[in-house]
């Protein structure tokens, strides 16, 4: 492992509070809606730069970190900036701005109400899922979580309607449960070891415990974080919440709040339980079982979808359980493969839902059925949504190959064959599910679109933008932030690896 | 400074006796008096804390007689602490008073507030004495204060108040009693000497009953499970300020005596080997939490739904005292405090609530209140946050500690509790904020309920308070450390 050093930094800290501070802000300019999509636009800007201003020093293997206080003794709300934190607030906070971009185009073409309660609530989710990138400990951890699952609420129940409200209160029973599950995995951890701060490779190792108390523990957090991963049965609340804006679907169903959830597996199967442990007491088939399962049960019931976005959403979860089963192959190529899928998985799932979203916006159609021909009326659109699917069913050049192909080879190198299979299969029925939307868009002829014209360039601009990410991701994996170097910085960093001897 | 136990109780009891020589037309006087004085025990109170952080235990001998013979009064790291949360909420419960005064129970604002000057002088009375009869003296002072604040409440608050005079007499009783069987074994009421002599002498039965006696009577007090059957009409019955007083601080200051005769009177082979009291009260404290967490989801009045969450919270210090540890204790206390806060605050918005709506009631509330009182309604918000117990508020920090104490014993059951808890209050409280946000006034209509809109937002002088309150829980969730480390820490007895 390279050695690390680290160093007290307070950019963290800003780069959680500058759309904190943008809340308030948002809220004052109620009045004047250009006036708060500037703080808005300003926010997410600054929040990216930030960020980025981050990434030389972590590649240099420095590690930027500061308390703020403390939480309960020698537990401080403590930010770190390591690898793997700044490879998810980098994702989060650049695909915030092009959904703030896009979120404009939809909220006014689609005449929302209450905008000022959706971009403040929005950009207090920013702060919270950046909180939750740069947590130190798993006490701040506990606290940036049950902060992103507050501040989602507001645009889950956006539209007010009864359904939305089920759907609202669905979510907060789901996530406030698991938040409590890990809140016990937390105590136990702490009453174990006095320390809850994530290291790579684990803290639990000279802890001594049955292996049934290890795997009730494991038990406790695989649930506290696979609810916001979406892992199946703790996944009903994703679909559901789909009623939210698509926009919210986009960034916070697709990448913000359960990518913040595989985000903790991740962090639990790395930095607080480690590898060592998580085989010697088989801790990593549980989450492969889960994990498995998921990924084909997910892709079965998308294909019964008729609703796109509720198709997407089955689709993500599946997808999130990619990444869960890479962190469970606790094989390097798997490691990387599932790390990698967060990127890959983000900027095609995003493509997806603005498409989503741009249709519904333009021509109020919401179900797979309807979209016969919609390809010629909405070129850029359509296009962008062939490029995210493609890429999600692992057609290479597009990203979502490279990352799928990791997790093969990971799962080869762990000797898991089932999982090679369900990889395979799953590739097969992504297909099943993206390409009659495809054929119908584009293969159908129907004149029902003949007096629709593309949606407005505040919405395609964004989609295409993703669009293009996902195929510049697949040429060059390590383009502009080096999102490949980084996963294989983590995983360096977890199995202790020499980081020379790992990788292509 | 030598003189601030004293002074404590003391401006209040001056209080009382001042009001009633206040002119009768001049109705804002007792209010201006009540504050006055109220601000007055809360300066000395800080001052005490911090005389007490600084330079330990203050102990002063009333006309100078020394103990056991004389009485004597003691602000150690505890009490300090104690008379500092309850003449804070105090302060600020009252300055709150003022229209809550003037509209639920018009003239009788001076039997009011000298009755509220008795309760908060005897509570501060309990908190400082170091002498167990003493303590007696002062909760039948404090009780017979809130029996008659109980009473001076809507229709049925009479009724209400005399079954709480009833159970609040026999618990009384039973501490009495208890002493009793103490003094005859002992030979002495000073809280100091009972401790040093009761570890020399063999158990008998007469100690132990006389420990069971004593810790049922405060448990009614208190209210701790099943004792609690008084709580709810009490306090959903009488005018909202003595809630808001009554509720925060009334069963704070028994949980207090709880603490203090548990841990630094009987010795602790006494209480956990003798006899299990703190096993028992620990369970109870369990049973409690789930209880009155499920019987306030069935409510559809908003103080009673408090009430029953008080019944809930109250156990969970009775929790951390069950717990016996240090980790325990830390949590019972933090949560003393975090409790009376977050209760008055909501206590507090009730108030708001009838004063600007006219009623409390769950199931009439709507999103009128979100449009025209913002910020109670955020105040709210905060608060019932803090009471389910998500980070960063103060609610969240004493569960922790409950949570972290409940693992070093591996006891699940309380780990389990705890947990669930937090979601049976999840589930009241977002009923509620569910109402307030996003029930619109059109499908009220639709309901053909009688209407009653929110008009405007509390007057100034209840929405400070209350929003003093509700900020507060971030501080303390915060500065929970701050808190532990430099004054709680000082107040675990050593030999835990």
């Amino acid at each position: 492992m390279e050695p690390t050093q680290t160093y007290n930094s307070l950019v963290p800290f800003w780069a959680i509070l500058a759309s904190l501070i943008a809340v308030p802000l948002i809220l004052l300019s109620s009045k004047k809606p250009n006036v708060r999509e500037f703080w808005t636009l300003i926010a997410a800007l600054v929040k990216f730069a930030l960020v980025l201003s981050l990434l030389p020093e972590v590649r240099a293997g420095k590690i930027a970190e500061c308390t703020l206080l403390e939480l309960s003794p020698q537990i401080g709300l403590s930010l770190k900036v390591d690898a793997f934190g700044i490879f998810f607030a980098l994702i989060a906070s650049g695909l915030w701005i092009l959904t703030s971009i896009y979120s404009i185009g939809y909220m006014r073409g689609h005449h929302e109400k209450k905008q000022t309660r959706y971009f403040a609530s929005f950009a207090l989710s920013l702060s919270a899922t950046i909180g939750v990138a740069f947590s130190a400990n798993l006490l701040t951890f506990i606290v940036f979580y049950e902060l992103l699952t507050l501040a989602t609420y507001p645009l889950v129940i956006h539209s007010e309607t009864k359904e939305a409200i089920r759907a609202g209160r669905q979510y907060l029973a789901y996530s406030l449960s698991a938040g409590l599950l890990l809140i016990a995995g937390a105590g136990w951890i702490y009453s174990a070891t006095g320390s809850l701060d994530f290291q790579p490779g684990g803290i639990l190792n000279s802890v001594n415990a049955t292996p049934n108390a290890f795997r009730l523990v494991f038990l406790l957090f695989v649930v506290g974080v696979g609810v916001k991963a979406g892992i199946m049965p703790f996944h009903s609340w994703l679909p559901n919440a789909m009623v939210a804006p698509t926009p919210v679907s986009a960034l916070l169903h697709a990448v913000a709040v359960v990518k913040s959830g595989v985000f903790g597996v991740i962090r639990v199967v790395g930095f607080v339980f480690g590898p060592e442990l998580m085989t010697l007491h088989h801790l990593n088939l549980i989450l492969g079982i889960f994990a498995g399962a998921t990924i084909i049960l997910a892709s079965l019931i998308a294909l019964q979808q008729d609703s796109l976005k509720r198709r997407l959403a089955y689709s993500t979860i599946g997808h999130l359980s990619y990444i869960v089963l890479g962190a469970a192959l606790l094989s390097k190529d798997g490691f990387v493969g599932g790390i990698f899928h967060i990127s890959t998985h983000a900027v095609m799932k995003i493509t997806l839902f603005f498409c989503a979203g741009a249709i519904y916006v333009n021509t109020h159609r919401q179900k797979v059925s309807e979209l016969d021909g919609i390809g010629k009326a909405m070129p850029w659109t359509m296009g962008a949504f062939a490029i995210g699917s493609l890429g999600l069913i692992g057609i290479p050049p597009i990203n979502g190959f490279f990352s799928k192909w990791y997790l093969v080879m990971g799962s080869v190198q762990s000797g898991w064959w089932i999982a090679l299979v369900v990889l395979l299969l799953s590739g097969l029925l992504n297909a099943a599910y993206f390409l009659p939307i495809l054929h119908r868009a584009f293969f159908v002829k129907s004149d029902q679109f003949a007096n629709y014209g593309e949606a407005s360039p505040w919405m395609v601009v964004p989609l295409c933008t993703t669009a293009l990410l996902a195929v510049v991701f697949g040429f060059f994996p390590n383009l502009f932030f080096g999102f490949f170097s980084l996963a294989q910085q983590i995983t360096a960093s977890v199995f202790n690896l020499n980081l020379a001897g790992g990788g292509q | 400074m030598r003189h601030l136990p004293v002074f404590i109780p003391l401006i209040f009891f001056l209080g009382a006796l001042l009001m009633a020589l206040l002119p009768r037309r001049r109705t804002s006087l007792p209010h201006t008096l009540a504050v006055a004085a109220t601000f007055g025990g809360w300066v000395f109170s800080i001052l005490g804390l911090g005389t007490v952080i600084a330079s330990g235990t203050i102990r002063y001998h009333l006309g100078g007689w020394q103990p056991p013979i004389g009485i004597e009064l003691s602000l150690d790291a505890l009490s300090a602490f104690m008379c500092a949360v309850v003449t804070t909420v105090s302060l600020l419960v009252l300055i709150h008073s003022k229209c809550v005064a003037a509209n639920e129970h018009p003239g009788k604002a001076v039997p009011f507030y000298s009755a509220t000057m008795l309760l908060i002088g005897g509570l501060l009375g309990i908190i400082v004495t170091a002498d167990l009869f003493n303590l007696y003296v002062f909760l039948e002072i404090s009780s017979l204060a809130s029996y008659a604040l109980v009473a001076i409440g809507d229709k049925r608050a009479p009724v209400s108040a005399f079954r709480y005079l009833i159970l609040g007499t026999v618990g009384a009783s039973f501490y009495l009693l208890g002493l009793g069987f103490i003094f005859i074994v002992t030979g002495s009421l000073n809280m100091a000497d009972v401790a040093s002599i009761l570890p020399q002498i063999t158990t008998t039965p007469p100690i132990l009953i006389g420990v069971i006696l004593m810790v049922i009577g405060i448990g009614v007090k208190m209210a701790l499970f099943p004792l609690h059957g008084w709580l709810p009409d009490a306090y959903t019955y009488a005018s909202s300020t003595s809630t808001a007083l009554i509720a925060p601080i009334g069963t704070k200051v028994a949980a207090y005596v709880l603490i203090r005769l548990l841990f630094f009177v009987f010795e602790k082979d006494l209480v956990t080997i003798e006899i299990p009291v703190l096993k028992t009260i620990g369970y109870l404290g369990a049973a409690g939490i789930i209880a009155g967490s499920i019987l306030a989801i069935a409510q559809h009045d908003l103080k009673r739904m408090l009430a029953y969450s008080s019944v809930a919270q109250i156990s969970y210090i009775a929790l951390g005292i069950g717990l016996g540890s240090t980790l325990g204790l830390i949590g019972a206390i933090l949560h003393v405090l975090n409790h009376a806060f977050m209760k008055a605050c909501l206590f507090l918005v009730s108030a708001n609530f009838l004063t600007k709506l006219g009623h409390a009631d769950i199931s009439r509330l709507d999103n009128s209140v979100r449009l025209k009182m913002p910020w109670t309604a955020a105040a709210f918000t905060v608060a019932a946050i803090s009471m389910i117990g998500l980070p960063p508020t103060a609610g969240f920090f004493s569960k922790w500690y409950l949570v972290i104490g409940s693992f070093e014993q591996s006891n699940w059951v309380f780990i389990t509790v705890i947990l669930v808890s937090s979601l049976l209050n999840a589930v009241y409280f977002f009923r509620v904020l569910e109402k307030i946000y996003l029930r619109s006034n059109e499908q009220k209509a639709e309901d053909k309920e009688t209407t009653a809109f929110a008009s405007s937002e509390a007057p100034a002088s209840m929405l400070y308070p209350t929003l003093i309150l509700s900020a507060g829980l971030l501080v303390l969730g915060l500065g929970n450390v701050f808190i532990v480390e430099h004054v709680i820490k000082l107040m675990i007895p050593p030999n835990l």
